[in-house]
């Protein structure tokens, strides 16, 4: 452009070797250098138009795998399952427009449930943009209140430093999604290729380490404390800090609860362990929290799904809030001792600090213990078999734990399947649960599976989804036969939107409004899950009677030369116990329907 | 109703108001005034940013601020600490009957008459809030046409900088 004035170029110097000047490169090709450099092996991806330039460059490469999805929503879902199962980055591709407005879903549930994702859109001619371009949106503006930080991107020689500070941001603190909106012109034009570039970010400095003082604080309470219980959450998994949090259990005695996004951070099979807390969690575990006089919450931010009405959480409890997002401590709940750092650090600190306070303070928590294990003993987690004498969805979703054990990983769509999988897969290790804790996205099963199963390619990956869930992602079958990406699917179909109806049932005067999908016993069953397997190449089997089960587990264990679904037609009246009602108290949990537990009320 | 002073040292990029006005937005924090301009340094600038409190810690919107990215640095200017000032033209209606009387006032309040009509006055003053309010009731009766109000601008007190320690990093 001669308006331009561009700096007139100097030749290097003769005593300068060639082979030091930064090559030329394109800013797709930059993205493709910087990917590469930056340790990503795997991308899940659709191409359009603004994204093409890169795309060509992909074609190209050796080292990245692009998976290509069927819709960008299973991109974005399956970056989340590639991430949450293996630790690392998980990357997804869009277009412009349309593309990237597909990514927003999958988006939005990363940043609630804080997953490391890179999602990179192609964006229209930086000359075009503003003027209601074709395939033109601004995903910036979109996604500003559901991503960590967004970039947007109009000069190739920015590429480099833009993508190297985005996965920074994205993987450390407390991690979480970050978009790069790229113009089709920066993809384009040329620019030196700098690296390792700058990376400039003076307003981002995650505290990892946490302050002495607090620790010893935190570490006293522990010592005094009666009625102590570890509130282990998400954080915990993120940190990588299952090693740190079991000797830390151990050594105080101190019991521990896993919330949703937590199942696997502490093993199941662990005498401490009084399973997950909150609405539809254990006696134990709600109780536990309701009566304790001290709370140790690593990683967790007090969600409403696990504290129910707030004024009456855990009343008697101080509270000790271990997070590295300084914003979770004291945003629901006043914290007694807050401690701003990573789990893992801080837990070992932690540790420590506990066995000096215990020298001069020797905790007792004997009473404690008498009082969880009676509860344990007396509302273990169980079902009814149902009265219609179809299949019992809990019953199934056990048996597919026990026969697939903790090393495979489960992905869960939402809504009464999800919670009957928290509840009755037995965990061991983190990453072996994944789902849709803080955004509730409906169809992030399958995807996420299929991402899980990138990740982890060793790994027996189920997708343990409803009938209703399944219906909004299961395009991705395709993607995963096609790829060979061996995923299990478990329709749980109960041939209704069950969570919704189970609230219908009980608070609705059984006004089931708009919550029958015709998917499973006695009704036209559309679609035929077994026949849209089929269709997708993936292999079909129909469990209606309970002989049938364990064969077809078995046999979809076997087949790993396709994806395989299951579709188990189960029971609808089967509903989730036990349940706080919303609004009300956690001390009102009820064990089953109309049945609470005894407890000591104050 | 509490209202907090808040000095916010930030990156100039684009979009870092909609982050900041979007931030308040969605959390539900009521923004009296806003204020942004450049500093001192290049690549930065500052809002100054007066937030309704109420029964919501301050702690918490600060702490949101925090994680914006592009947000270097948050102060809250106390006033007895700071020099808060804000800025306000004032259209008043007059005739040969007020003219005196409002130049008067003015006068008082060493506010300056910047444009003269036959029918009305441009009025411009900077002080703080109560001095500013206080002018426009008094100006009130004569009949207020029209106003034109900068945010609060504030800069705390002493030889110490916003940017002192960001800069060391």
């Amino acid at each position: 452009m001669p308006t331009e004035s561009t700096p007139v170029p100097t030749p290097a110097p003769p005593a300068r070797p060639a082979s030091t000047e930064p090559p030329l490169l394109t800013g797709s090709g930059a993205i493709l250098a910087s990917l590469e450099k930056l340790g990503v092996t795997d991308v899940f991806g659709l191409p359009g138009g603004a994204i093409m330039p890169f795309y060509d460059e992909l074609m190209a490469s050796t080292s990245i795998r692009h998976i290509l999805v069927r819709h960008e929503q299973g991109a974005g879902h399956a970056a989340e399952g590639y991430a949450a199962a293996s630790g690392k980055l998980g990357v997804c591709i869009a277009t412009s427009g349309p593309g990237a407005t597909n990514l927003v879903t999958a988006i939005a549930d990363a940043h609630m449930d804080s997953v490391p994702l890179l999602a990179i859109t192609g964006q229209v001619f930086s000359t075009s943009m503003g003027t209601d371009a074709f395939q033109e949106v601004d995903i910036t503006g979109i996604t500003m209140p559901i991503t960590k930080h967004s970039f947007l991107v109009t000069d190739p020689a920015d590429v480099p430093g833009v993508l190297a500070a985005a996965v920074h941001i994205a993987t450390t603190g407390r991690p979480g999604p970050v978009l790069v909106d790229i113009t089709k012109d920066a993809q384009q034009k040329t620019a030196p290729f700098i690296w390792p570039p700058k990376i400039d970010l003076p307003g981002y400095r995650p505290v990892t380490k946490a302050h002495g003082k607090q620790i010893q604080a935190a570490a006293q309470l522990m010592v005094e404390s009666r009625k102590p219980v570890l509130y282990v959450g998400g954080g915990v998994i993120r940190a990588g800090a299952r090693a740190e949090l079991l000797a830390f259990a151990e050594a105080t005695g101190a019991p521990v609860v896993t919330t949703l996004m937590a199942r696997g951070a502490f093993p199941d099979s662990h005498p401490h362990h009084l399973g997950m807390p909150g609405m539809h969690g254990t006696v134990p575990a709600v109780l536990g929290l309701q009566e304790a006089d001290l709370l140790v919450a690593i990683g967790a931010r007090f969600d409403d799904r696990v504290t129910g009405k707030v004024s009456e959480f855990a009343p008697h409890a101080k509270i000790v809030h271990i997070d590295i997002d300084p914003a979770e401590i004291g945003k629901i709940r006043a914290a007694d001792v807050p401690i701003v750092g990573d789990a893992r650090e801080v837990l070992a600190d932690l540790l420590s600090a506990f066995q000096k306070a215990a020298v001069d303070t020797t905790p007792d928590y004997a009473d404690w213990w008498k009082r969880l294990s009676t509860l344990k003993q007396q509302y273990p987690l169980g079902y009814t078999e149902p009265d219609d004498g179809l299949l019992s969805p809990q019953w199934i979703i056990e048996k597919i734990g026990e026969m697939s054990g903790p090393e495979a990983i489960y992905a869960a769509g939402v809504g009464q399947h999800q919670m009957w999988a928290a509840q009755f897969i037995k965990y061991e290790r983190p990453g072996s649960w994944l789902n849709s804790g803080g955004a509730g996205t409906m169809g992030y099963a399958v995807p996420a599976a299929m991402g899980a199963k990138v990740a982890e390619p060793e790994r027996l990956v189920w997708a343990i989804d409803g009938d209703g869930c399944f219906q909004m992602t299961n395009q991705e079958l395709a993607t995963c036969t096609i790829n060979n990406i061996p995923i299990k699917v478990a329709v749980i179909n109960n041939s209704s939107l069950g969570m919704v109806r189970q609230w219908q049932t009980l608070f609705y005067d059984g006004r089931h409004s708009f919550t029958d999908l015709n998917t499973g016993h006695d009704t036209v069953m559309i679609p035929d899950f077994v026949k849209m397997a089929d269709a997708y190449g993936a292999l079909g089997i129909r469990v209606t009677t309970k002989e049938e089960v364990e064969p077809a587990i078995t046999l979809a264990m076997e087949t790993n030369d396709r994806p395989v679904v299951i579709d188990f037609v189960v029971s609808r009246d089967a509903m989730v116990w036990p349940m706080v009602p919303q609004g009300v108290g956690n001390s009102s949990v009820q064990y089953a329907r109309d049945h609470a537990p005894e407890w000591d009320r104050e | 109703m509490t209202y907090h002073v808040l000095s916010l040292l930030v990156e100039d990029k684009p979009g870092l108001l909609t982050r900041v006005a979007g931030l308040f937005a969605r959390r539900g924090f009521n923004i009296r005034s806003l204020a942004v301009g450049t500093t001192e340094i290049e690549g930065l600038s500052r809002i100054t940013v007066v937030v309704e409190v109420e029964g919501l810690p301050l702690e918490q919107i600060t702490k949101q601020l925090n994680k914006l990215i592009n947000v270097l640095k948050i102060v809250e200017l106390d006033p007895s600490q700071s020099v808060q000032r804000e800025h306000m033209l004032i259209k008043v209606r007059v005739d040969n009957s007020t003219r005196s009387q409002i130049l008067e006032a003015a006068n008082l309040f060493r506010a300056r008459v910047v444009d003269v009509a036959t029918d009305a006055l441009v009025i411009e003053v900077t002080g703080d809030t109560q001095k500013v309010e206080a002018l426009l009731r008094v100006l009130e009766p004569y009949g207020i046409k029209e106003i034109a109000q900068s945010g609060l601008l504030a800069i705390g007190r002493g030889g110490k900088s916003i940017s002192e320690r960001v800069l060391k990093n």
